[in-house]
C-alpha cells in the first residue's frame, strides 16, 4: 500500500503554522514512515517546476498555511487546488487572512509609500519601489505583483477544511492529521481542530458580573488572575472566538486575541464581538457610551485582528 | 420541500395603483427565485382577495404567500387568517408594506415602482426562511385595572362591575369624581354636575365587585396582556377607612385652614378635610405638608374628638401588588396654565380669573356659595369671556380643546342667571357640533350677549379715556366690523384649553403606551380603535386621549368596558410568537446575555454551564439574540437567516 | 445624459415607534424621497452590527436605525442598548472610511411622521451628494 502523498505550503505567512507542524515532536518521526512528503519548503529543497510537473490530485492532502497577498502566492493556492485531492486552510492565514490581512486597512500604495519611503531607517533617495519585471544585462527578472487586498485561501480557490489558530495548537494538529488519514472524512468545509463552543467554555476564570464599566489596555493594569479579563476591562474576544485551544492565553493571563475565529452560527466574528461588548457597556447616557465606545483605540485591529479577510467589508474603503 | 411562494401586488383602488405600476411590480415578482405564482388585483384584503390566494394554495399548491399591500399594522392578521384557513401555517406569510412606506410618499411613479419592488423582492427572499411557528395562548385574568376616577374611569368601572367582573379603580385624589365634580352646570343641558355625577360616585363606593382604591398611584405595571401585575401604592391618609363614619367632627374642630386646591385657591379647607362634600370615599384626609402635628408636633385636637379612634398618625403607605387582565388609563386633562398668557393679566391683575375658578365661584358649594363676586366683594356689572385660551396658538398648543365654545356659552347664561351683569363674548369660531349645542348656541344669541369675533390681544388696566377708569379695559380686533375694540369690563373670565396631565409621561412610561404629538395618550387608530393602544390588553379613555366633553368621555368609558369584557370573554388571547430561543449545543455559558433581558428571562444553569431561557417572560425584543457572541439565541419569526436574507435582496 | 444617483437606504425600524411613525407619515401623505427600504424589527435592540455591516457590503449605500425615544422604549431600555452598539459600530465605520452620514440612528416616535419624514429625506440627500458606496464593486477587490 502507498503511503498518503502530504504536501505543506507556506503563502503570506510568518512561519509558525510550519513551526506548529514540528510541536509533533517525536510523533513526526513516526509519521515519516507513514506518509510520503511531497513538497515541504520551509523544511526541503523541492522546486516549483516539481509540482508543476505533477498529475493533476496526485496530493492526497495539501496543508496550506498563510493568507494570498500577491500573485505567486495565488498561482500557488491555484496549482495545489488542481494537484491535490484536499486542500486545506492551515492556520488562521489562510482560514481569515491572519495578521496579513491587516494590510486590507491600507492600500497598496500606502504600504509600498511606507516600507519603501517613509520609515525613518529607508535611504531611497530615487524613490525606488517594487516592479514585477526588469531588465538587467543577464536577461529579464521578475518578482510576484504584490495585490492591493489580502485574501484567503477560499477566496481564491475551492477549499475542502480548515483547521484555525495562530497557530493551530499542537494536540489539535495530531487530531487533524489522525482524521485524515483516518480515511474517514468529516463533510467538506468542516473547520477541524477547534470546539464548536467559545472560549469562555473551556476558561477557568471566574465570570461574575456582566457589566463593562471601564476599558483598559493590557499594560494599563495587573489583572485579578482568577476573574474574567472582560469584566476587569480588558478586552478579550474570548466570547466570539472558537475554544478547542485550551485557552492558553488566558493562563498566561493574557486576553484572547480571536485567533481561532467565528462560532458556527456566525458570518462576522468582529461584529459579534463588537455587540456582545457594547451590550454589556456599563453606561446609560450618550455622553458616557461615547466615552466608553471611543476608549476602544483600534476596533479593526481589536475585533478583526485575525479575521479581516473573512469579515463582511473585507477592507478599508478605496 | 423547495418553497412555492405566491405574490399579491395590490392596487387598493387608486392609493397604490395611482403611484406604483402595479402589473409591472408583478411581473418582476414573478421571475423572483421560487415563485410560483405572481398576481396583481384592485383590493387584495376583499372577499373575492382573501379567495384568490386560498384558491392558488389549493390549486397550486403553495406554501409560502407574500401580499404587497398596506401596512402589515393594518392587515397582516387579516392575511395571515386567509392563509390559515387554507392550510399554511400563518407564519409563512409575509407582507410588503408598498403604501404607507411606498406609494404614500410620493408622486414620482419610476421611484415608486422600483421601490415597490425592492420592497417585494425582500419580502419573497425572507419568507423562504420563515418557519411554522404555534401561536401561543395564554388565559385571561378577568380582573380589571382602572387608572383614574373621574366620569370616564366610573362609567367603565360601574360597566364592568355590573357584568361581575372586579375591578381596581385606582384614584390619586383623594376622593373620585375628578374635574367633574368641581363643575356647576354642564352644557347643553344646565344639568347640575353634582347631581348627575354623585349617584355613580355612590355606586362605585359601594359596589361589591369594585376595589376602589383612592389617594394611590400606580408605580409598576409589569405583565403581558391577560396576564398583568400592578403595583399600587396607598398613600397614608393618617385616618383608619374601616374605623372613619364620615361624620366630620375631625374637620370641624380642626383649627387650621388653608387653601382649597378643589376650589382653585380660592376658598379654604382644613388641615384635615375631605375635597368637597360628596366625596367618595367619605373619610377624609391629613395634610401633613401643613398639619400641625406633622409641622410642629401640636394639636392632635382631630384625634381628641374622633367619636371612633380613626385618626392614626402612624399610618404608613402600603404597597398593593394586583394581579389583573387588562388595564384602563382614564388620567384625564389638565387646564392650561393662564398665567403663560402674559397679555391676559392673569395673575397680575385681581379681577381676571379662569373658567374653572369661575366654575367654583358659581357653585353653590363654593367659596362664594355660588355668588359671581369680584374680588371686592360687589357682583360685576361687565363681564368679558375669553375662548381660546393656551388652544389654536402656535404659541402655546395648536390643537382645539373642542369644549371651550360650549362651556364659555355656559358661562354666559349662568353669569345672566345670577347677575345683571352685560356678557361680551370674544371668539374666533364658533364650534357648536354636538346634539342639542347649536341650540343652545342660538339661545345664549337670544340672550343678548354680546358676540366679538376676534381674538383679544391683551386685558389692560390703563384707562385711556374716563369710562375706562377702574375696569379691566378689553382689547380686540372685532373682524366682522373690521375696527379695533376696546371694551370696559369688570370681570375678565378666560376659557382655558385642556392639556395633557403634567405626569403623561411618568404614566406612558409606567404603561408602556405612546403618546401623540400634543402630548395625549397614542390611540391605536383614530377612527377604528379609538380607546385601544398599540399594546394589547391596555385601553385609553376620556380626556387624557384628547381634550372632549362629558358625552363623549362616557361614551368612551363604555367602549373601553366593551373592549375590556370582550377579551375577558374569550378567555384567551394569541401571543405573537416571537420569543427567543437558546440552543443550548451552541451556547458557551459566556453569560453575556444574562444581564440584558428586562424581564429577567434569562437565568444560567451551572451544570451544564449554558443560559437557559424561559419563555413565557420573553416578550420578543431580540437584544440578547444580538447580543449573543455565539449566535446561540434566535429569534422566532425574525432569525438572522430572515433579516440576513431580508437585507441582501433589498441591498441588491 | 447622466442619470440622477438614488441612494439606497436600508431601514430597520421599531414597530412600536419608528415604523408606526413611518406609517403615519404615509398616512398623512407626507412626501419624501422613497429612498429607503424599511425593515420591521420588534425593537432595534434586535439590530445585530452585523446586520448593518450586510446591508452595506450587499450594495446599500446607507443605513437608518429608527428606534424609540429613550425612556419610551416598549422593552424598557433595548433602545440604549442599541445605542452602545451605534457608538462603538460608528467608530468603527469611521475606521472602514465608511462617512459618518451614512449610517445613522434616529428617535422616532409612533406620532412623529413628519420628523420620520425630514429625517430621511435629508439622510437620502447627503448620501446622494456623498456619492453611491458601491462596496461590492471591481476595484474594492470584495466579493459579497
Amino acid at each position: 500500500m502507498t503511503s498518503p502523498k502530504i504536501a505543506f505550503n507556506w503563502a503570506s505567512s510568518c512561519g509558525g503554522c510550519e513551526i506548529a507542524v514540528l510541536e509533533l515532536g517525536t510523533k513526526l518521526v513516526e509519521l515519516k514512515d507513514k506518509i510520503d512528503i511531497v513538497f515541504w519548503p520551509v523544511a526541503l529543497d523541492f522546486k516549483y517546476s516539481d509540482l508543476e510537473s505533477m498529475p493533476d490530485k496526485n496530493i492526497d492532502v495539501t496543508f496550506f498555511n498563510g493568507a494570498i497577498q500577491n500573485s505567486e502566492n495565488e498561482h500557488l493556492a491555484q496549482l495545489f487546488r488542481a494537484k491535490s485531492k484536499l486542500l486545506v486552510a492551515f492556520g488562521a492565514c489562510a482560514y481569515m487572512g491572519g495578521i496579513p490581512a491587516l494590510a486590507n486597512t491600507k492600500s497598496k500604495q500606502q504600504i509600498f509609500n511606507s516600507s519603501y519611503k517613509e520609515t525613518p531607517t529607508t535611504d531611497n533617495p530615487q524613490n525606488i519601489t517594487p516592479q514585477t519585471k526588469f531588465i538587467v544585462p543577464e536577461g529579464e527578472l521578475t518578482i510576484p505583483k504584490f495585490y492591493n487586498t489580502v485574501k484567503t485561501l477560499d477566496q481564491v480557490v475551492d477549499v475542502d477544511y480548515y483547521v484555525p489558530g495562530c497557530p493551530p495548537v499542537g494536540s489539535q494538529i495530531e487530531k487533524v492529521v489522525g482524521t485524515i488519514l483516518s480515511g474517514e472524512l468529516p463533510p467538506k468545509g468542516a473547520i477541524l481542530g477547534a470546539s464548536d463552543k467559545s472560549l469562555c467554555h473551556e476558561c477557568k476564570l471566574e465570570k461574575t458580573d456582566r457589566k463593562v464599566s471601564k476599558l483598559v489596555r493590557t499594560y494599563e493594569t495587573i489583572p485579578d488572575p482568577k476573574r474574567c479579563l472582560l469584566e476587569q476591562g480588558i478586552i478579550c474576544m474570548g466570547p466570539a472566538t472558537r475554544g478547542g485551544c485550551g485557552a492558553i492565553c488566558l493562563d498566561a493571563n493574557s486576553p484572547c486575541r480571536g485567533c481561532y475565529g467565528p462560532l458556527p452560527n456566525v458570518i462576522d466574528q468582529g461584529a459579534k464581538m463588537l455587540s456582545a461588548l457594547a451590550s454589556v457597556f456599563d453606561a446609560e447616557s450618550e455622553e458616557d457610551i461615547r466615552k466608553l465606545a471611543d476608549s476602544v483605540v483600534d476596533p479593526i485591529g481589536t475585533f478583526y485582528r485575525f479575521g479581516l479577510a473573512r469579515s463582511l467589508l473585507r477592507r478599508t474603503k478605496e | 420541500m423547495p418553497e412555492k411562494i405566491g405574490v399579491y401586488v395590490c392596487h387598493c383602488g387608486t392609493n397604490i395603483a395611482r403611484t406604483v405600476d402595479c402589473k409591472s411590480v408583478a411581473e418582476y415578482a414573478s421571475h423572483l427565485p421560487n415563485v410560483a405564482v405572481a398576481r396583481d388585483y384592485q383590493y387584495m384584503c376583499s372577499d373575492p382577495g382573501q379567495e384568490m390566494i386560498k384558491k392558488d394554495i389549493h390549486e397550486l399548491g403553495l406554501n409560502r404567500v407574500v401580499v404587497a399591500s398596506c401596512s402589515p399594522l393594518m392587515h397582516e392578521s387579516t392575511f395571515r387568517r386567509a392563509v390559515s384557513s387554507a392550510g399554511v401555517n400563518p407564519f409563512l406569510f409575509q407582507m410588503a408594506n408598498i403604501r404607507e412606506q411606498c406609494s404614500w410618499i410620493t408622486e414620482n411613479r419610476e421611484l415608486a415602482t422600483n421601490r415597490a419592488k425592492a420592497i417585494i423582492a425582500g419580502a419573497v427572499t425572507r419568507v423562504s426562511f420563515n418557519e411554522p411557528l404555534e401561536i401561543k395562548k395564554v388565559p385571561v385574568n378577568p380582573d380589571v385595572l382602572i387608572v383614574g376616577g373621574g366620569i370616564t374611569g366610573i362609567e367603565a368601572g360601574l360597566q364592568i362591575a355590573d357584568s361581575g367582573r372586579k375591578v381596581w379603580l385606582v384614584e390619586k385624589e383623594p376622593s373620585i369624581g375628578g374635574y367633574m365634580a368641581r363643575f356647576d352646570k354642564t352644557f347643553p343641558t344646565l344639568d347640575c354636575a353634582a347631581c348627575i355625577l354623585t349617584p355613580k360616585m355612590v355606586s362605585v363606593g359601594q359596589h361589591e365587585n369594585i376595589e376602589l382604591l383612592t389617594y394611590s398611584d400606580v408605580i409598576d405595571f409589569s405583565g403581558y396582556v391577560g396576564n398583568f401585575t400592578a403595583k399600587i401604592r396607598k398613600r397614608p391618609r393618617y385616618v383608619d377607612e374601616e374605623k372613619c363614619n364620615g361624620c366630620g367632627q375631625c374637620e370641624q374642630k380642626c383649627p387650621l385652614s388653608v387653601p382649597s386646591e378643589f376650589d382653585c385657591n380660592l376658598g379654604k379647607r382644613k388641615a384635615i378635610y375631605r375635597p368637597f362634600p360628596q366625596a367618595v370615599p367619605g373619610t377624609p384626609v391629613i395634610d401633613r405638608e401643613h398639619c400641625l402635628y406633622f409641622t410642629k408636633g401640636a394639636c392632635r385636637v382631630c384625634e381628641k374628638f374622633c367619636p371612633r379612634g380613626a385618626i392614626d398618625f402612624e399610618q404608613k403607605e402600603r404597597i398593593v401588588e394586583v394581579p389583573v387582565g387588562t388595564a384602563i388609563i382614564a388620567t384625564g386633562f389638565d387646564v392650561f396654565d393662564a398665567s403663560r398668557v402674559k397679555e391676559y393679566g392673569y395673575g397680575r391683575l385681581p379681577n381676571v380669573i379662569t373658567s374653572l375658578e369661575f366654575e367654583r365661584l358659581t357653585h353653590a358649594s363654593g367659596p362664594t356659595a355660588g355668588k359671581i363676586l369680584l374680588r371686592n366683594g360687589k357682583p360685576p356689572e361687565t363681564v368679558a369671556i375669553i375662548h381660546c385660551v393656551g388652544s389654536r396658538d402656535h404659541n402655546y398648543n395648536e390643537y382645539c380643546s373642542r369644549v371651550c365654545c360650549m362651556y364659555s356659552l355656559k358661562t354666559a347664561h349662568l353669569v345672566h342667571e345670577k347677575t345683571d351683569a352685560k356678557v361680551y363674548e370674544f371668539y374666533i369660531d364658533m364650534r357648536a357640533f354636538g346634539k342639542g349645542y347649536e341650540e343652545f348656541y342660538k339661545r345664549l344669541l337670544e340672550e343678548d350677549v354680546t358676540f366679538v369675533r376676534g381674538r383679544v390681544a391683551e386685558v389692560s388696566e390703563v384707562a385711556q379715556n374716563p369710562s375706562e377708569k377702574g375696569k379691566l379695559v378689553v382689547v380686540a380686533e372685532d373682524t366682522l366690523l373690521g375696527i379695533v375694540r376696546r371694551i370696559p369690563v369688570d370681570m375678565v373670565i378666560l376659557s382655558l384649553g385642556l392639556e395633557p396631565r403634567k405626569d403623561a409621561l411618568e404614566v406612558a412610561h409606567t404603561f408602556s403606551i405612546s403618546r401623540s404629538r400634543d402630548g395625549f395618550f397614542l390611540e391605536k387608530h383614530p377612527k377604528l380603535a379609538p380607546v385601544s393602544t398599540a399594546a394589547d390588553g391596555i385601553f385609553v379613555a376620556g380626556t387624557c386621549q384628547g381634550p372632549k366633553d362629558i358625552p363623549d368621555s362616557v361614551a368612551q368609558g363604555g367602549a373601553a368596558a366593551a373592549n375590556v369584557l370582550s377579551l375577558i370573554d374569550r378567555k384567551e388571547v394569541e401571543l405573537e410568537p416571537s420569543i427567543a430561543i437558546i440552543d443550548e449545543n451552541v451556547c458557551s455559558g459566556c453569560k453575556i446575555c444574562l444581564g440584558l433581558c428586562p424581564y429577567h428571562a434569562i437565568t444560567f444553569d451551572e451544570e451544564k454551564s449554558v443560559a437557559v431561557l424561559t419563555a413565557a417572560l420573553c416578550k420578543g425584543c431580540g437584544v440578547c439574540v444580538a447580543a449573543c457572541p455565539s449566535g446561540a439565541i434566535e429569534q422566532q419569526n425574525f432569525t438572522n437567516s430572515q433579516l440576513l436574507a431580508e437585507v441582501e435582496a433589498v441591498s441588491a | 445624459m447622466q442619470e440622477k444617483f438614488e441612494p439606497k437606504i436600508v431601514g430597520f425600524l421599531c414597530r412600536w415607534c419608528a415604523y408606526t411613525g413611518a406609517d403615519l407619515a404615509g398616512t398623512s401623505r407626507i412626501k419624501y424621497p422613497p429612498n429607503i427600504n424599511p425593515i420591521r424589527v420588534n425593537c432595534t435592540g434586535r439590530v445585530d452590527p452585523t446586520l448593518v455591516l450586510k446591508a452595506l457590503a450587499s450594495g446599500a449605500d446607507g443605513v437608518l436605525i429608527g428606534g424609540c425615544h429613550p425612556g419610551d422604549c416598549h422593552y424598557t431600555n433595548g433602545n440604549i442598548k442599541t445605542l452602545r452598539r451605534f457608538k462603538l459600530l460608528q467608530n468603527m465605520l469611521d475606521q472602514f472610511g465608511i462617512e459618518k452620514e451614512r449610517v445613522r440612528l434616529e428617535w422616532v416616535s409612533a406620532s412623529e411622521g413628519e420628523r420620520y419624514a425630514r429625517v430621511v429625506e435629508s439622510m437620502t440627500e447627503e448620501i446622494r451628494n456623498l456619492g453611491p458606496l458601491n462596496w461590492k464593486r471591481k476595484e474594492m477587490e470584495v466579493i459579497a
